[in-house]
């Protein structure tokens, strides 16, 4: 597809989808957003680019193959569950380290159940793209 | 095989597997060793690991009189086996593998007959089901090792299946899995209704494991496995573990009248029918397998009773049987080995050309026999004596003993006799060779055991056979002694008319035979039943996909969306009558527009011819949903329902360019029923939904979530907090299937393309 206002909308459109699915999912445990929702508009951030620029460029972009990333994201997720097993824990009980904790601040908060939403985010993000990819190239 | 000992070693892991095995089993055979002792004294050994405390699974061993038995007889005769298999199978080219296969199954079977925890001993149950299933099938390149080891797998798993839920069902009645707590209730499992369901769960997998009458026919076929894994799994080990359950189970689930009846009647049968059977076989290898059976039924007919000559009985002739079969299957493995044939017609003479083997065999089979001074004899008198103490029908007992044990004789004869000392010429020039001490070792050491405990079986009895008797009936029970000379009594009276019989067996071994293949061919054969079976399975398969999934995506979803519908509405008629009293609840304006925008793409998609529009019309349905969960509170949902929708649509758009027009044939004429099954869909959601809301929410799990997210997992989107803390295991499931769904899309569209 060779749209003029396409493809520059796109180079806006896609570092802000980006940036913005990244920042669902990291607010998302307190605010609407999540691993979940944070890898629905990356995804869509490759899909437009996809649309505009060709699947080659788009791959070429994601630099891993799509497949490769939901493989990654469903190790990571299951990394996240087993750390807790390093703790003493039982499977999947959230681990959290509070960065800087004084008696009245938290501090910043890390956590095995962020690790687990990256992990999703991952898987969301690989599996649509290799099914979109796979798709398009095969409407070529 | 014969070649195979020239070919030179094959892959970096033939050596390793050649020495490694038969170092750690006989390690592990020393340290079982060093308990017997402290087992003799009649303690308990026993040790614990929490596994899954949250469903209180624990891994518990446990090393009493009964385990250490099979212990030892696993690692014992696992590392002669091993030292076997080094040459048997040297050079071949998956030997490593084999060897692999081997110890994984010896390991399986150690943790079977340790454990103390019902589900850890049902784990390790499965284990060497598998393990079994490919050392059967080893030889994979044949149809018949194939189907050998699938039967084999199909029967036994079944069977433990059965088995789980006779475990669970105990867990139930006794509230612990573990065996040790289970038998210190006394009698809870028999006095519980549940009994009965129980005890035929439990045999369901005892018998099906170690092949009891009429599910014996799966071990004779597994024969088609390697001689070494005959010997290991179809003699001593793998089939003994039914037995091994059932003497386990036997102060929890024995003693009572059904317990007795059944395993007294199926190992009656299958001790007579499988050594009728081992009479009429001429490859020595089918012959051992018939009894072996035997064995197996004889062993189940003594565990029906619960005097302590009959569980002596159990105890003696487990070790007898396991060192004799052991010892023979090996023999007919160096007779394979060396002269490439296992036929009994064609053998003859070999004792000249394999001394040691001749006289090794001889041994064994003079203690298969029941002939004095060796094991064997022991086992057999106080097998009689077991015979005549039980509490069900002694003569009938007796008398399948005496059949059998008479036909054990004339079996011992063609097996371990004629090939070595009958004269005959070979039929062509077989060269027979000495076997190399590697595999001398095996049937020398196991023949010559049956000797020494047949001289001293107090050596036997102590450190054996009375803590294995204790550990079944309790310490109360005293064993009976083995000896070798008992007195002038009934047992050795009928020992004498076993030798009679025995012998005359023998000496009319033919004409018995061709009687017996003559009447085999009038009789149903399980084999071919079996063969049925599965071809029903198949082809009730067949039917039914033929019926569900004819490859038409419309008739899939039309299934799918009637039997939803099938689901939801009869779930309304049950609970609510026909025409449950349902209130309207009051709209506002927003909540018209959103219906409005709903019903119009709705109806644009029914409407129009082109696929373009009817996407588009989907998209704005699925807007309207979202809009719906906007207007009551839900903005995860409603962002993840926006941007699902908005992929569907390019997805859609990009699938749409390969797809045919909608009707491509112009036919209508599904399209009534489809709309019929439509509508019927969506009065019954509406009905469903309207009664939900009609009654009280049940709000305990909202409160909890509301109160428990901030606090106790950090988080103020209850949402996100149930789906990545409270509930993430589900939600690592269901990434699982994202990511599977992907791949194998993925893999349709790459496959097609190619």
């Amino acid at each position: 597809m060779n749209s003029i206002i396409l493809l520059a909308g796109t180079r806006l459109l896609v570092a802000l989808l980006l940036v913005f699915s990244v920042f669902m999912l990291l607010r998302g445990h307190n605010t609407p957003g999540g691993g979940f929702i944070g890898g629905l508009i990356g995804a869509t951030g490759f899909v437009v680019y996809a649309i505009a620029c060709g699947t080659e460029q788009a791959r070429q972009a994601l630099r891993v193959p799509p497949e490769n990333v939901a493989m990654v994201g469903l190790g990571i997720g299951l990394f996240a569950g087993v750390m807790a097993a390093f703790f003493g824990d039982a499977f999947f009980v959230g681990q959290w380290l509070f960065i800087g904790a004084t008696e009245t601040e938290k501090g910043l908060p890390l956590s095995s159940v962020l690790v687990f939403d990256i992990g999703v985010y991952l898987v969301v993000l690989g599996s649509i793209l290799t099914l979109t990819f796979a798709l398009e190239e095969g409407a070529d | 095989m014969a070649g195979h000992s020239e070919v030179a070693d094959k892959g970096p892991w033939a050596r390793p597997a050649g020495l490694l095995p038969p170092v750690l089993a006989a390690a592990l055979f020393v340290l079982f060793l060093g308990m017997v002792p402290e087992i003799a004294d009649e303690q308990v050994l026993r040790w614990a690991w929490d596994w899954v405390p949250s469903l209180g699974i624990a891994i518990t061993f446990l090393v009493d009189g009964l385990s250490l038995t099979f212990a030892l007889l696993i690692t014992g005769i696992g590392s002669l086996v091993f030292l076997y298999s080094s040459k048997y199978l040297q050079g071949h080219p998956h030997f490593a593998r084999f060897m692999l296969f081997i110890v994984m199954f010896m390991l399986s079977m150690l943790g079977l007959v340790l454990a103390d925890n019902l589900l850890t001993l049902f784990v390790f149950w499965e284990l060497t089901t598998i393990t079994s299933y490919l050392l059967i099938g080893f030889d994979h390149s044949t149809a018949k090792g194939r189907r050998s080891a699938l039967q084999a797998l199909l029967l036994t798993g079944t069977g433990g299946l059965a088995l789980l839920a006779g475990f669970i069902l105990i867990g139930n009645v006794a509230g612990t899995f573990e065996l040790s707590e289970i038998r210190a209730q006394g009698g809870v499992l028999i006095e519980s209704a549940l009994y009965l369901p129980i005890l035929i769960l439990v045999l369901a997998g005892t018998f099906t494991k170690s092949a009891q009458f009429p599910l014996h026919f799966w071990l004779p076929n597994a024969m088609a496995a390697p001689t070494p894994v005959s010997a290991y799994l179809h003699s001593a080990t793998m089939v003994k573990a039914g037995v091994y359950l059932m003497a386990r189970m036997h102060p929890n689930l024995g003693g009572t009248d059904v317990w007795l009846w059944v395993l007294t009647i199926a190992g009656a049968v299958t001790a007579v029918f499988a050594s009728i059977m081992a009479l009429k076989q001429t490859d020595l290898k089918q012959s051992l397998a018939y009894t072996t059976l035997m064995a197996l039924g004889t062993l189940t007919l003594f565990l029906a009773a619960d005097v302590g000559y009959a569980i002596t009985a159990v105890m003696t002739f487990l070790v007898v049987h396991s060192l004799y079969k052991a010892a023979l299957f090996l023999v007919v493995g160096i007779i394979d080995h060396s002269t490439g044939t296992r036929h009994v017609n064609e053998l003859g003479g070999l004792a000249r050309a394999m001394p040691i083997t001749a006289v090794a065999a001889g041994v064994a089979a003079l203690s298969m026999a029941g002939l004095p001074p060796f094991i064997g004899f022991i086992g057999k008198e106080i097998k009689y004596a077991g015979a005549l103490a039980v509490g069900s029908e002694p003569a009938f007992v007796a008398a399948a003993v005496l059949v059998s044990n008479a036909l054990m004789l004339a079996v011992a004869g063609i097996v371990s006799f004629s090939p070595f000392w009958r004269r005959k010429h070979l039929a062509e020039p077989l060269n027979p060779h000495e076997a190399p001490w590697q595999m001398l070792a095996g049937p020398i050491i196991l023949a010559a055991l049956g000797a020494l405990f047949g001289i001293y079986p107090e050596l036997l009895a102590r450190s054996l056979v009375n803590p294995g008797v204790a550990a079944i009936l309790g310490p109360d029970v005293t064993p009976a002694a083995l000896k070798l000379w008992a007195g002038f009594n009934l047992p050795l009276v009928l020992s004498l008319v076993t030798f009679a019989l025995g012998w005359l067996f023998y000496y009319y071994r033919r004409g018995l035979r061709t009687w017996l293949i003559g009447l085999g061919e009038r009789l149903p054969v399980f084999d071919n039943g079996w063969d049925n079976v599965l071809d029903g399975l198949k082809a009730l398969a067949a039917w039914q996909t033929r019926l569900v999934q004819g490859g038409l995506l419309r008739r899939y979803l039309f299934i799918t969306f009637a039997t939803f519908l099938v689901a939801v509405a009869g779930t309304i008629w049950l609970k609510a009558g026909p025409m449950p009293a349902l209130e309207w609840p009051v709209l506002q304006v927003q909540h018209w527009v959103v219906i409005a925008i709903v019903v119009a793409g709705a109806l644009l998609t029914l409407t129009t011819s082109s696929r373009i529009a009817a996407i588009a019309g989907l998209g704005a349905v699925g807007i309207g949903v979202a809009l719906i969960f906007i207007i009551f509170g839900a903005p995860d949902v409603a962002i993840t329902q926006l941007l699902v929708e908005t992929l569907v649509v390019v997805l859609f758009a990009v699938a749409a360019l390969k797809l045919p027009q909608l009707d491509p044939d112009g036919t209508k004429r599904h399209r009534p029923l489809d709309a019929a099954l439509a509508v019927s869909i969506g009065i019954g959601v509406t009905v469903v939904m309207l009664m939900v809301t009609d009654g009280p929410i049940d709000r305990r799990l909202t409160d909890y979530f509301e109160v428990t997210s901030w606090p106790e997992a950090f988080g103020r989107n209850i949402v996100n907090v149930i789906l990545v803390d409270f509930r993430a295991l589900d939600t690592f499931g269901e990434i699982a299937v994202v990511a599977i769904a992907a791949l194998s899309a993925f893999a349709l569209l790459k496959g097609r393309k190619a």
